[in-house]
């Protein structure tokens, strides 16, 4: 009992801890450097794109709907209370661009496409595909990793993107079509009221940051977990777990530092 | 086919080094040591089987042969040069010169066929589509397999799925194979297929080759020269006839399969009697 207490066990804990951020350092270092190998490569890089960006895109739409429909029955509910439900449109707008989009697009995004990246890695390195490709002289986190972790940099801001207009959508069918907010109302508010860099530029900055966090740690999770069928399906629950977490945590730091800009 | 005269590698008269170099290696993972004050060499030209039962170290000398890990003492020499040694460069240079086989064919499961035999020369060369297509074909057919290019791995047999590999590893025409359990899990015709091909391959492209493998059949119809290890030294070595008439008790437990003898039926265990609750 108490056995972590035991000084010896506390400094080799802390000396693994400090070795796995080490790793994941480099790595990510060496990720973000090999941008210009990849982008010489374009073929692998939009294969990945289409593979993380196209297959999310039916969860993302289909989720922004529903997020769009609830913000507009929820933002004319607050809104009627005032007398300003004409301002639905800049409300649903602004939620989505700012805030929603960006975070719940990464939360998805980590659940579809964060999870397939884990188990495609993980399953790679089980079946020794990894070093099979280190011993032909191929590095695998230059061809590998690498046009992974760009493509998901790429379509995160892309998929949020869609998100939020399909999210606006689902606003205006709730808000105008359903209700019967006065449409020139609901989208000359939004368009007078939405500035192109503070909130549709600091949304994009917010999900180019959980792009990179969540494809990061997918990678990472899936290039260190234990080569064996539990060693994948634990790596592919913490990635779902630690990119979340990540999302949230980076969500609030972001937001804060775009309000004391 | 049967095994040629001995191979000692310190032959005298014999002007060429060995091709590969283990002088004595200790290695292992973490704390845990695998391999203790290993020292082997490996001649050109010849098929040298590493038996051992599982476990053993056996898989280890081939990973430190790849240098997919580095010895914790001693050098591993590949044509005179120090693995060590290499910087990245040099270690991919080398490892192009070598073809290595993996347990269950290693073959990447998002590619077809065609695409994994070409995914070496792709890799490390930029040839016109057309000869990499007649190449691919080549090795294809050297395994047998032509007709299986535009096939998923997942919708292959394992003995089909180790001669894509084999294919594969042999794609930059290697000087050096390495086989990582060749036979393992294969039916009796597949198995004495792979063999075939391991000797054939090995004689006509003038190739070294390393078996890992606790097959004592095949593996003794095949190689020139047999090391058995096991705790992580080398035990004994010599010809597949040297090894069958030998009379060190290990080696005839390992050559005959016998179930029990130095190497142990029972995990170590503490006294059975106190464990039944017999105490006499």
């Amino acid at each position: 009992m108490m056995q972590w207490l035991n000084p010896a066990n506390i400094g080799l804990a802390v000396r693994t801890k400090l070795a796995d951020l080490g790793y994941a350092a480099r790595l990510f270092v060496r990720l973000l450097g090999l941008l210009g190998t990849t982008l010489r490569r374009p073929h692998l890089l939009t294969e990945q794109i289409f593979f993380l960006g196209n297959y999310s895109l039916a969860i993302i739409m289909v989720s922004g709907l529903f997020v769009g429909f609830v913000l507009g029955l929820q933002g004319y509910y607050i809104l009627q209370r005032y007398g300003s439900s004409e301002a639905l449109g800049l409300m649903v707008a602004l939620s989505l661009v700012r805030e929603l989009g960006p975070v719940v697009a990464a939360l998805l995004f980590a659940g579809r496409a964060g999870t397939a990246l884990t188990a495609g890695i993980g399953l790679m390195k089980a079946g020794e595909q990894l070093a099979a490709m280190e011993m032909m002289g191929v590095d695998p986190v230059a061809r590998v990793l690498a046009p992974r972790f760009w493509g998901g940099v790429i379509a995160m801001p892309l998929l949020a993107a869609v998100f939020s207009a399909v999210g606006i959508m689902g606003g205006w069918l709730v808000g105008v079509v359903m209700i019967g907010v006065d449409p020139g109302a609901f989208w000359s508010q939004m368009q007078g009221g939405v500035e192109v860099f503070a909130d549709v530029g600091n949304g994009m900055l917010k999900s180019l940051v959980f792009g990179l966090t969540v494809t990061f740690v997918a990678l990472l999770q899936g290039h260190e977990c234990q080569p064996t069928p539990e060693g994948v399906s634990l790596a592919t629950t913490r990635t779902v777990v630690m990119a979340s977490l990540a999302v949230l945590g980076l969500d609030f730091v972001l937001t804060a530092m775009m309000f004391s800009i | 086919m049967s095994p040629s005269a001995p191979v000692p590698s310190d032959a005298p008269g014999d002007a060429s080094r060995p091709f590969i170099e283990l002088r004595s290696v200790t290695c292992g993972y973490g704390q845990r040591v695998i391999l203790e004050d290993i020292s082997l060499s490996v001649p050109r030209g010849k098929v040298v089987a590493l038996m051992g039962t599982s476990g053993g170290g056996k898989t280890t000398v081939l990973r430190l042969i790849g240098r997919q890990i580095l010895p914790m003492k001693g050098q591993v020499l590949i044509d005179g040069q120090d693995m060590a040694a290499l910087d990245a460069e040099g270690l991919m240079a080398m490892r192009r010169r070598m073809g290595m086989l993996f347990q269950q064919g290693a073959l990447f499961t998002d590619l077809t066929v065609f695409e994994n035999v070409a995914f070496p020369l792709r890799e490390h060369t930029k040839l016109p589509e057309a000869i990499l297509r007649d190449l691919v074909l080549m090795k294809l057919n050297a395994v047998g397999l032509r007709g299986a290019r535009d096939l998923m791995p997942s919708q292959i047999s394992g003995g089909m799925a180790r001669r894509v590999a084999l294919a594969r590893a042999m794609a930059l025409d290697p000087e050096l194979m390495l086989y990582d359990e060749p036979f393992a899990g294969l039916d009796p015709i597949s198995m004495g297929v792979a063999a075939r091909l391991i000797r054939e391959l090995n004689d006509t492209m003038g190739l070294t080759t390393v078996i890992v493998s606790h097959d004592v059949h095949e593996t003794f119809v095949i190689a020139d020269h047999v090391v058995l290890v096991a705790n992580g030294r080398i035990v004994a070595q010599g010809t597949p006839a040297e090894m069958s008439a030998s009379s060190d008790p290990l080696v005839k437990q390992f050559v005959h399969a016998e179930p029990d003898g130095p190497v142990r039926f029972h995990h170590p265990a503490t006294d059975a009697g106190h464990d039944f609750g017999v105490r006499g």
